[in-house]
C-alpha cells in the first residue's frame, strides 16, 4: 500500500468517526471542486479547450439547439424551429422573450454577431474545428436567422447544440474575450458573480430563466466552483465538508468514499474512448509496428475483457470500433473484432519474423496500472514493452513533433459530440495525430464528413471502420468511466456525454 | 568590505546570466512552443504561422537576447496558456508564496534555535535525545505525507483548520508547519553543534568566571557567535522554501508561484517557466549574497579572508 493510499484510508476512517458535514446544504448552495487536469485558462467559451470549460459554459450560456443528454435527440433551445433551405443553409426561428444576464434582449442580432465573429479565423477562437465550417450568418428578421455553411456539413447540429453558444452582441463587441473572461454574460441558468482565474468561480441562480428551457431552472441559489489540483485534497475537502461534489477521483477513491456514511461515489460510463495507437505509418521509423501481422498479434495478445473487469470497473465495456457506439456512423458490424488469443498472436509474430518478440517503447499519460496490465499481456507473447508516462501535453507534443511513439495508450472524448467525425476523422484524415496515413481511409472519411445524405455517410464511415480495424491502426480498448463522489443528500445524475449539469443538482 | 561586496555581487550576476541562458535554451530544446500555442486542433499551416508570428523560427540565441532585454525591463512576455502578461500573473501570486515562505522559515527558526540551544546546554541528556528524535522525524517524513496527515487529523477529523485555499491566516497554519518542519532538523543541529563548540571556548569560561548571569552568557555571548552559520543556512533554506513550495502549494491549494510553476510545466508554458526560474534563481542568489554580507558584518574576519 502506498503512502497516499494509506492517507486515504486514514481520511475515510477520520470521516467515519466524525460524521458527515456538507459545504452548501445549509444555505442552499452547491460547492464543487474541479481542476485535477489543470486550471481553466479562460472562461470565455471560445478561448479554452478544456473539458471543464464545457461544464462552465453550460451553466452560463445557451445554444440554438438542445441535445437531450439521455436520448441524443435535438430539441429547441434558443431556436424554436429550423429547416434546411439548401444543402449548405439552415433557417432558424428564434425564441422571443429571452434576456441575457445583463438585461440585453436576445434576438437575431446576437446570433448573427456571434456566428460571424467566431467564424473569422483572425479572431483566434481556440478550437478552430468547432467554428471553421460556418460561412456566415444572416438576419432575416428580428427572430429569424439563416446560417450558411462553407460546404455541406452534416455534423452542424452537433456543434450548434454543443460548443457554439450565443453571446450578447452589444456586450461582446464592447468588452471582447478579455472582458467576457472577467465578467461572463449569457442567457443560461446561472449568472456569473465572480471569476478568480484558476482559483474560484461563483454563480448565482438566474431568476429570469423561466421561458421553458429544457435545461431547467437552477436547483440551488448559488454554485461555487473551486479549482483544486490535488485529488487527495479534493477528497479531504469533501469528507471535511469543504466541497459537496467532485468528478476527479480515481477508482480507489470510489471504493473508499462509497463506504463513508453521508457520501456517495459512483462510476458512470462516458463517450471517452480509450485506444492503443500503433505507428503503422512508420513516422518514428520503428519497423515492427509497420508490419500488419505484428499489429494483429498485438491486438490478439491483449485481454481487454479482463482489463475492463479488473481495473476500469463501473459500467465500462470493451470497444471494438475507432469511435463510440452511440456516435452517428459508428457501425459496430463494420468492425473486425480481435478476440483475445495469445497462441494465435505468437503464431502471427513468428510469421511476421519475430518468433522471439521484440522490444517496444510504450507511452501513456493514464494510470500506470492500466499500461502495466497491457504490458503483462504483451510479455506473454514475447513483446517487451518499456513504459514511459508523460503528462498529456508533453506526450501529445512528442507525438506531433517527433512521431517517436510506436505504441501509445490514449483516449479521446470527442468533445462530447455524438458523431464519428469527432473522433475517427480526427485521427485518420492525415492530420497531426494520424499514425496510419492511409489515403483510402482519409478519402472515405472526407466523403462521410461532407455528405448530406445519411446513408452515404454511414456507408463511408463503415468502410473506414472496417479498414482501420482490419489493419489494426488502432486497438480500440474501452470506454472510460468518470468517477464521481458527492454528498449523499445531493440529487446528482451522471450523463454519458461527461457533462455534469451542475445547476440541476439540488439538495434532497 | 566594499571590494568584498563588489566581488560577491559580480559573481551573483554571472550566476543569473548563466541560469537564465540555460533555462531558455533547454526549455526551447525540450518542447516546441508553437505547438503549445496552436492548441489541440491546429494543422501544420497554423503551427507554421504561429512559429513566424512569435519569432520561433529565429536562432535560439537571438530569441534569448530579445527575451533577456525585455526581461530586464520587467517584461516577461505573455503566457501561452492564460494569455495574460507573465509579470502580472507572478505579481498576483507572489504574495501567497512570500507569506508561506516567511512564515515557514520563521516557524523553523522559532523551533530550531531554542531547541538546539537547550540540547547544547546538556549534550546527550534526555532533553537532547528528545530534540534529536524530533529532528530525525522531521527529516525522515516525506513532506507530502506529513501534510496529508495534518490535513486528516486537523482538517477532516477535528475540523480545526481549513484544508485548502488562502483566504485567511488559518489557511496558512498547516502549510507553514509542513514546510517549516522540514527545515527544522538541519537548523537545529547546526545551532546545537555551534553552541556546543562555543560554550566550550575560553571566552565563555571567562564570562562565566566573571559571574555573569547564565542567560546573559548563553544568549548575549554564546548564541551570537554560534548563530553565524545558522544565518547562512537559514538563507539557503528560505530560498529553497520559496522555490520548493510546489508540493505544499499544490496539496494545500495555495495558488502561489510554486503552484504556478507546476501548472506551467504541465502545459509547457515557457514564458512562465522561464520567468519563475529566473525569479527563484534571483531569490537564491540575492539571499546567498545577503547571507554572505551579513556574515561578513557579524564576523569581519570573513571579508578579509
Amino acid at each position: 500500500m502506498t503512502l497516499k493510499k494509506l492517507a486515504l484510508v486514514a481520511a475515510t476512517a477520520a470521516a467515519l468517526a466524525t460524521g458527515p458535514a456538507y459545504a452548501g446544504k445549509s444555505d442552499d448552495s452547491l460547492v464543487v471542486a474541479w481542476g485535477a487536469t489543470g486550471a481553466l485558462e479562460n472562461v470565455d467559451n471560445y478561448f479554452n479547450s478544456a473539458r471543464v470549460g464545457i461544464w462552465f459554459s453550460r451553466m452560463v450560456w445557451d445554444q440554438l439547439v438542445y441535445r437531450d443528454p439521455a436520448t441524443f435527440e435535438y430539441k429547441p433551445l434558443l431556436a424554436t424551429s429550423w429547416e434546411q433551405t439548401s444543402p449548405t443553409s439552415w433557417r432558424f426561428k428564434l425564441r422571443e422573450g429571452v434576456k441575457f444576464h445583463n438585461g440585453e434582449p436576445f434576438d437575431a442580432d446576437d446570433v448573427v454577431y456571434t456566428l460571424n465573429w467566431i467564424s473569422k479565423p483572425e479572431n483566434g477562437v481556440k478550437v478552430q474545428t468547432n467554428v471553421n465550417w460556418i460561412d456566415k450568418a444572416e438576419k432575416v428578421d428580428q427572430y429569424t436567422v439563416d446560417v450558411h455553411m462553407k460546404k455541406p456539413f452534416p455534423q452542424a447540429f452537433e456543434f450548434l447544440s454543443g460548443p457554439i453558444t450565443i453571446y450578447p452582441n452589444e456586450y461582446y463587441a464592447k468588452v471582447g474575450p478579455e472582458g467576457m473572461h472577467k465578467a461572463p454574460v449569457g442567457t443560461g441558468p446561472m449568472k456569473v458573480v465572480s471569476v478568480k482565474t484558476a482559483e474560484e468561480y461563483v454563480f448565482a441562480r438566474n431568476d429570469d430563466y423561466t421561458w421553458g428551457s429544457p435545461k431547467g431552472k437552477a436547483q440551488t441559489k448559488k454554485i461555487v466552483v473551486r479549482e483544486i489540483a490535488d485529488v487527495q485534497t479534493q477528497v479531504a475537502e469533501l469528507l471535511a465538508g469543504g466541497i459537496d461534489w467532485t468528478a476527479d477521483i480515481s477508482v480507489d477513491h470510489v471504493e473508499q468514499i462509497g463506504g463513508v456514511p453521508g457520501f456517495k461515489a459512483l462510476q458512470s460510463g462516458t463517450m471517452r474512448t480509450g485506444y492503443i495507437g500503433l505507428d503503422a505509418a512508420g513516422k518514428g521509423n520503428f519497423e515492427p509496428t509497420k508490419n500488419l501481422k505484428v499489429r494483429q498479434a498485438m491486438a490478439m495478445a491483449i485481454d481487454r475483457e479482463s482489463l475492463v473487469k479488473n481495473l476500469i470497473k463501473g459500467d465500462a465495456r470493451v470497444i471494438h470500433t475507432p469511435c463510440y457506439p452511440t456516435q452517428f456512423g459508428c457501425d459496430q458490424n463494420a468492425a473486425v473484432k480481435w478476440e483475445f488469443n495469445p497462441e494465435k498472436a505468437k503464431q502471427l509474430l513468428a510469421e511476421a519474423g519475430y518468433p522471439n518478440g521484440f522490444e517496444i517503447d510504450f507511452y501513456t499519460y493514464r494510470p500506470a496500472d492500466w499500461a502495466e496490465a497491457v504490458m503483462g499481456d504483451l510479455a506473454k507473447v514475447g513483446i517487451k514493452a518499456k513504459l514511459t508516462r508523460l503528462p498529456y501535453f508533453a506526450l501529445r507534443d512528442k507525438q506531433r513533433n517527433e512521431g517517436t511513439t510506436p505504441m501509445f495508450l490514449m483516449d479521446w472524448g470527442s468533445f462530447s459530440m455524438n458523431d464519428a467525425s469527432a473522433i475517427t476523422s480526427h485521427f485518420f484524415k492525415k492530420g497531426a495525430d494520424d499514425f496510419a496515413m492511409d489515403d483510402e481511409v482519409a478519402a472515405w472519411l472526407e466523403t462521410a464528413d461532407t455528405s448530406t445524405d445519411p446513408a452515404v455517410r454511414k456507408e463511408n464511415y463503415a468502410k473506414a471502420i472496417k479498414k482501420i480495424t482490419e489493419q489494426v491502426y488502432w486497438i480500440p480498448m474501452f470506454n472510460h468511466v468518470r468517477n464521481y463522489a458527492f454528498a449523499e443528500a445531493l440529487d446528482f445524475t451522471a450523463y454519458e456525454d461527461e457533462i455534469p449539469r451542475l445547476w440541476q443538482y439540488g439538495w434532497k | 568590505m566594499l571590494a568584498y561586496t563588489l566581488k560577491r555581487s559580480l559573481v551573483a550576476l554571472m550566476i543569473l546570466i548563466v541560469v537564465s541562458a540555460l533555462t531558455f535554451s533547454l526549455s526551447h530544446l525540450a518542447t516546441d512552443p508553437a505547438l503549445t500555442i496552436a492548441g489541440e486542433n491546429a494543422n501544420q499551416e497554423d503551427i507554421e504561422a504561429i512559429r513566424k508570428m512569435y519569432g520561433f523560427d529565429r536562432p535560439v540565441h537571438v530569441q534569448y537576447i530579445s527575451w533577456a532585454t525585455r526581461a530586464l525591463a520587467g517584461d516577461f512576455g505573455v503566457s501561452y496558456h492564460y494569455r495574460e502578461p507573465v509579470s502580472d500573473m507572478i505579481a498576483g501570486r507572489i504574495g501567497t508564496t512570500m507569506t508561506l515562505g516567511c512564515s515557514a522559515i520563521l516557524f523553523a527558526l522559532i523551533i530550531s534555535i531554542p531547541l538546539g540551544t537547550v540540547a547544547a546546554i546538556r549534550p546527550n541528556s534526555f532533553i537532547d535525545r528528545v530534540a534529536l528524535f524530533f529532528a530525525v522525524i522531521g527529516q525522515a517524513l516525506p513532506t507530502f505525507w506529513f501534510a496529508l496527515m495534518m490535513i486528516i487529523v486537523l482538517g477532516v477529523w477535528w475540523r480545526w483548520l481549513p484544508i485548502s485555499g488562502n483566504t485567511s491566516w488559518q489557511h496558512f497554519v498547516m502549510p507553514t508547519i509542513a514546510l517549516g518542519y522540514y527545515a527544522t532538523p538541519a537548523l537545529m543541529r547546526l545551532t546545537r553543534a555551534g553552541m556546543i563548540e562555543v560554550l566550550a571556548s575560553d571566552y565563555i569560561r571567562t564570562a562565566r568566571a566573571k559571574g555573569l548571569r547564565p542567560w546573559k552568557v548563553l544568549f548575549k555571548h554564546a548564541l551570537r557567535n554560534a548563530i553565524i552559520p545558522v544565518v547562512s543556512l537559514a538563507a539557503v533554506w528560505f530560498g529553497f522554501m520559496l522555490g520548493g513550495s510546489i508540493v505544499i502549494e499544490t496539496i494545500f491549494n495555495l495558488k502561489g508561484i510554486g503552484w504556478l510553476s507546476y501548472d506551467a510545466l504541465l502545459r509547457s508554458d515557457l514564458p512562465v517557466v522561464q520567468a519563475i526560474v529566473l525569479i527563484f534563481a534571483s531569490f537564491y542568489v540575492v539571499l546567498t549574497l545577503v547571507a554572505d554580507l551579513l556574515n561578513a558584518y557579524l564576523d569581519p574576519r570573513i571579508s578579509v579572508r
